[in-house]
């Protein structure tokens, strides 16, 4: 697994989720060799953790599918899973990537039987479900995990729950010793598609979101609409577990906003759009709010807009919520003034789904490799990065079908760059 | 009506926007406000406001000069800066109010009897004496702002607030015979001075 057949003609790709595995895809389907790093033990990123896509309320399952079918058969296509590049140094057309490699405690021989998961005891926070669940030791991220692998916990090496799980492996597929490896391998052009990670609600002093617990986030929203989710699709109160029809959204939380998030990131009007149709289809009784500066659905998105406009239990408010308080029996209330007549409000619900925006994965003061950095954190398309280009969100906050445009657009750009070095060596 | 009122509403015929921009401080900030709301909502004297900050900068916009410049909606605001915190656009909320006010008092347009502006007043006058502010002769100066019967009532109704004080040297009663100032009065003076000068050279130009 840790030989890397590279070369300076070959492109690197840097992050797993859909846009690094859509260039990926491209480039390899081209007839260019593509190594793919990816730093979660599986492919497909948080378009994996996503019950539906929004506007046509379909499942990224189907798409990811189609996806892991393509990685599997292309020869081109070389996947280091469990992997994060340290170092890039050189410059177009000839770089070296040092990439660290971190122990997953599982060999190639895993078939995912699953016997070694039952044989642990300790328990860990899904993180594939945002913490809303917990995991075993053992485990497998999710149902559609691409390689079908199961992943040990760090945290269970050294202790009696290792042994136990080797002792329940029948297929020698459990190594104990594997340690943390470094390796460095040459590339001609890099595809940097390190993505997105939500904004942390809890910087949103005001909302509370530390302090109340049925106050969530549009990401763990998302996870328990899923009927694979955390509770099984059911939409529900973390407080009590009781049904919750009553659901506000607040838009902005965190974009738009100086004091968080300059920019705009653009998913998260369709998103609790599309959350909406989540509560609405659960429940016949529920109630939705929506509290927003203006909705942004663009283009096409507007009669996905108009759809929920429409619908009869949902009210649209305009206001960005000042502040969340404890109501009775755990509500949060919803306390602000709106924009239409200037009234003040103090709204109380089962639920509050904080619409959280795209922040860029990599912290500006972290990129190992020089490129230029927008004050948001996002990759400017630059001369000075060289053979580096930018796809999906290390670009920009992009839905999935703007990330995937992107990802072919650096797709094409890297393999021109790889070309450029096959001509000159003949 | 004013002189300096009949000249600014000549001056700025239609476009009150304009004329905030021009004469309110940090009033170029107006435009950025996109009307989300958040300054209403974490104002804790929101609720006595007829025109929360987000609707006066809407008012402004839509050219309601009349009611905005005799509000008394500006002279509700404390300075807890709550606003100014939380405003996504970053807008001096608080400077922009008391800017309001200023304009308002400029142009002779303050509502009768604001507490708040009478307070003002006499904070600054109070201040400008010495350069420093008697506390002593401040809390005098409200209590009886209403009249004699009045300010005895007031003054009794908080003696014991006035004993704690003196006892935690916070005020003391030799503050009656002049008091503390700066170590250059006349020069803080003169230098206050020279500012109206330019500020009164500025509005002259509408006369």
């Amino acid at each position: 697994m840790t030989e890397v057949v590279a070369t300076n003609q070959t492109i690197l790709v840097v992050g797993g989720g859909i846009s690094g595995m859509t260039a990926a895809l491209e480039a390899a389907e081209t007839g260019a060799q593509v190594v793919l790093v990816e730093k979660r033990p599986y492919l497909g990123g948080r378009v994996s953790q996503l019950y539906k896509y929004f506007p046509k309320l379909c499942h990224p399952t189907c798409g990811l599918e189609i996806n892991q079918r393509r990685a599997k058969m292309n020869p081109n296509l070389t996947i280091i899973t469990g992997a994060e590049v340290s170092k890039v140094e050189g410059e177009a057309g000839n770089y070296t990537a040092t990439v660290k490699i971190t122990p997953t405690y599982v060999n190639d021989n895993c078939t995912a039987c699953g016997e070694c998961a039952k044989a642990v005891e300790a328990e860990f926070d899904d993180e594939y479900n945002y913490g809303l669940s917990k995991r075993k030791g053992a485990y497998l991220p999710h149902v559609m995990a691409h390689p079908m692998k199961y992943v040990l916990d760090p945290g269970i090496i050294g202790t009696d729950d290792a042994q136990k799980a080797k002792d329940a492996c029948k297929y020698d597929a459990i190594d104990l010793d594997d340690t943390e490896k470094e390796i460095q391998f040459p590339a001609g052009a890099i595809i940097w598609a390190t993505g997105w990670k939500p904004y942390d609600a809890a910087k949103i002093q005001p909302y509370g979101y530390d302090r109340y617990e049925n106050v969530i986030t549009n990401v763990e929203f998302e996870r328990m609409a899923d009927p694979k989710g955390p509770t099984g699709g059911k939409i529900v109160r973390p407080s009590d577990g009781k049904e919750a029809k009553n659901v506000a959204f607040i838009q902005c939380a965190g974009s738009r906003d100086r004091n968080h998030l300059y920019h705009c990131s653009r998913i998260c009007c369709m998103a609790s759009l599309k959350q909406t149709h989540y509560v609405v289809d659960a429940y016949e009784d529920a109630q939705v709010s929506i509290y927003y500066i203006d909705i942004r659905a663009i283009d096409r998105f507007e009669d996905f807009y108009a759809e929920v406009q429409a619908m009869e239990n949902v009210k649209f408010i305009k206001s960005k919520v000042a502040s969340i308080t404890r109501g009775e029996n755990d509500n949060p209330c919803l306390n602000g003034v709106d924009t239409e007549g200037y009234h003040r409000y103090a709204n109380e619900h089962d639920l509050v789904v904080l619409a959280t925006g795209m922040e860029p994965s990599v912290s500006i003061d972290s990129f190992p490799v020089d490129v230029e950095i927008n004050r948001e954190g996002f990759i400017e398309p630059a001369e000075k990065n060289g053979g580096v280009f930018a796809a999906g969100c290390a670009s920009d906050a992009l839905d999935v079908n703007r990330a995937v445009q992107s990802a072919t657009g650096a797709a094409l750009k890297a393999i021109q760059v790889v070309n450029r070095v096959a001509r000159a060596e003949g | 009506m004013s002189e300096l009122n009949k000249a600014m509403i000549e001056q700025y015929r239609n476009s009150f926007l304009s004329e905030v921009e021009a004469n309110v401080e940090e009033g170029e900030w107006v435009k950025m406000c996109m009307q989300c709301g958040v300054c209403s909502g974490s104002c804790p004297l929101g609720k006595h406001w007829a025109h929360p900050p987000q609707e006066i900068f809407m008012m402004i916009r839509a050219g309601k000069r009349d009611e905005v410049l005799t509000s008394d909606s500006m002279w509700m605001c404390t300075s807890c800066y709550n606003c100014i915190v939380r405003c996504p656009r970053e807008l001096p909320i608080t400077h922009i109010m008391h800017g309001l006010a200023t304009y308002a008092r400029k142009l002779g347009l303050v509502p009768q009897n604001q507490p708040t502006a009478k307070f003002a007043e006499i904070f600054w006058n109070n201040m400008m004496k010495k350069g420093r502010v008697n506390e002593l002769k401040l809390g005098l100066s409200l209590y009886f702002k209403d009249g004699f019967g009045p300010g005895i009532k007031e003054a009794l109704r908080n003696k014991d607030l006035g004993m704690k004080m003196m006892k935690a040297k916070r005020m003391a009663a030799s503050e009656f015979f002049g008091g503390h100032g700066v170590k250059d009065v006349s020069g803080l003076q003169k230098m206050i001075k020279k500012a109206q000068e330019l500020e009164d050279a500025r509005m002259k130009k509408f006369d």
